[in-house]
């Protein structure tokens, strides 16, 4: 199979495994030409993208602006703070004004959960979501699962504990269909009040004492505390919250076994995981950057070649 | 129809030949199969598979490419070989050992793939699928000999050409081919060693057959009715 089975990548939900092993493979692929002398292929040179960010992102923006050079695409830039949305444009009226100078694949992050999916039923060009709200984050997701998968080898059959602002969090929804539909056990672990009520309906474990959530898993992936979703208090400050599920060195060397520590970033050093541990030979969070860049570059390869 | 024949149903085009000669009612439907069994016999003529190498004959075929390159590169100082993925590397791995045996020295090869570099991007039904890149070094001043199994309209090695400069400039690149389909080309480019010479048609096929599981074997496959 050369083809994904969907137009648009708005979700891991709509992603088949064989989907994902396909963007793996691809990825594969373009790890190699990035870390070549020369970074860069034609492939995408008649292809103009638009990264329509609603909302902040540093890290995102620069994987998929890097992802889109590499592959020779035209790239412009639009943020809504610096644009007519602050003069009261709707959302499809901003992006149709965008296609009608010709773009074929929006990038876009939005803070409303299911803005993607929207705007995947009215316009013609490829959407690929950045994150919406606190729904997914396909490409957070499937850069995880790409970096888990380059250091054991293979998803399937391997525990992974997601660790803290459950909640909140997009990449933990998007890393659990994603984990799962690769064959691997998944466990979250956080203050009860930043765990979902129906959470366990995704057939996850649900664990609230840190220690035993990093005894039980291969991978631990520690999620930072999104303050400005929380509009009340979850937990009585960021000092009590490290203290009980703040991950250090000691914990980690109490533990029978060897464990990898991943971090979608940016890390609040001190609060989910301590400076040691986020500069050990545990943690695999620049890993997980670089590999970012590649599994974007797949996702926008396959998805531009399907016209 | 008997029905018909009893009644003397007239509204049936057919209704006076059926009730004069019954048994003709079925004369269509023979002759229906009959045209289906002749044309199936023409197209398995027509569709034939013709051997062009057999093991044998390749491996000596393998054997002169060899010496030939050892002709022209004597000592492989300067030069490295190239597969281009996917095929090209299987005559690659044929190649490299047996130059191995020949001149006793390791020469530098790798594979390449075009995938990201070809023209067709988007204009194809179906993506290509992308293969792995081997190349553990650069190709600056080298001496380049593109290895690949069949050379047809000359498309995916101006690709590879394109590939292989993201590793640097080489000195000069050669062309080694297993099959040159001759009268085929879309860019004007020419080998410069040739395993076998073909003159095909566009619609025929040269199906190389080098896997290490497999017996090496060189068919040519006419096709010519196999679309209709």
């Amino acid at each position: 199979m050369t083809q994904l089975s969907q137009k648009h990548l708005l979700g891991i939900k709509d992603l088949t495994e064989k989907d994902i092993q396909l963007i793996f493979d691809t990825a594969d692929t373009f790890k190699e030409v990035i870390n070549r002398p020369i970074k860069k292929v034609p492939s995408l040179r008649d292809i103009t993208i638009a990264n329509v960010f609603f909302e902040n992102s540093t890290r995102t923006r620069l994987s998929f602006e890097l992802a889109e050079k590499r592959l020779s695409a035209d790239v412009i830039n639009f943020s809504a703070s610096s644009s007519s949305v602050k003069k009261g444009e709707t959302l499809l009226d901003t992006v149709n004004n965008i296609l009608a100078m010709k773009v074929d694949m929006v990038v876009m992050r939005h803070a409303s959960p299911g803005a993607p999916h929207f705007l995947s039923r009215h316009i013609d060009a490829n959407i690929v979501n950045a994150g919406d709200g606190t729904h997914e984050h396909p490409t957070q997701a499937l850069l995880d699962a790409y970096s888990i998968r380059e250091k054991f080898g293979d998803v399937a059959g391997l525990k992974v504990a997601i660790i803290g602002d459950i909640l909140h969090s997009r990449v933990a929804i998007s890393n659990i269909f994603a984990l799962q539909k690769l064959g691997a056990e998944v466990m979250v672990c956080g203050p009860n009040t930043l765990l979902p009520r129906h959470i366990k309906s995704l057939g996850v474990k649900v664990e609230l004492d840190v220690f035993r959530a990093l005894q039980w898993c291969d991978v631990a992936n520690v999620l930072r505390i999104q303050l400005e979703r929380q509009h009340i208090k979850y937990f009585p400050s960021l000092r009590e919250y490290s203290l009980y599920f703040g991950i250090n060195l000691q914990m980690l060397q109490k533990l029978d076994k060897e464990i990898t520590i991943m971090h979608p970033g940016p890390i609040n050093r001190g609060v989910e995981l301590s400076s040691d541990v986020a500069d050990s030979k545990h943690a695999i969070i620049l890993d997980q950057v670089e590999n970012g860049v590649a599994t974007r570059m797949a996702v926008l390869y396959l998805l531009a070649s399907q016209k | 129809m008997i029905e018909n024949y009893q009644a003397f149903d007239v509204g049936s085009p057919t209704g006076a030949s059926v009730r004069l000669y019954p048994h003709l009612q079925y004369f269509w439907l023979g002759n229906f199969f009959a045209t289906k069994i002749l044309f199936y016999l023409c197209s398995q003529y027509t569709m034939q598979k013709r051997l062009i190498l057999n093991p044998d004959l390749l491996s000596i075929t393998i054997n002169r490419l060899c010496h030939q390159l050892i002709e022209n590169h004597s000592s492989f100082e300067n030069t490295v070989l190239v597969g281009l993925q996917p095929r090209g590397s299987f005559l690659l791995d044929l190649i490299a050992p047996q130059l191995k045996i020949l001149t006793g020295v390791e020469v530098t090869h790798g594979y390449l793939d075009s995938t990201f570099y070809r023209d067709d991007f988007r204009r194809r039904d179906i993506a290509p699928k992308a293969h792995e890149t081997k190349m553990d070094f650069v190709v600056e001043d080298k001496d380049v000999i593109l290895i690949d199994d069949v050379l047809f309209t000359g498309r995916s090695v101006r690709s590879a050409m394109d590939a292989l400069l993201a590793f640097g400039r080489p000195n000069k690149v050669e062309l080694l081919v297993l099959i040159d389909r001759k009268y085929t080309r879309d860019i004007p480019l020419a080998p410069n060693y040739v395993g076998k010479e073909v003159n095909t048609l566009a619609h025929q096929k040269v199906l190389v057959q080098l896997e290490p599981e497999k017996q090496n074997k060189v068919w040519l496959i006419n096709e010519e009715n196999d679309a209709a």
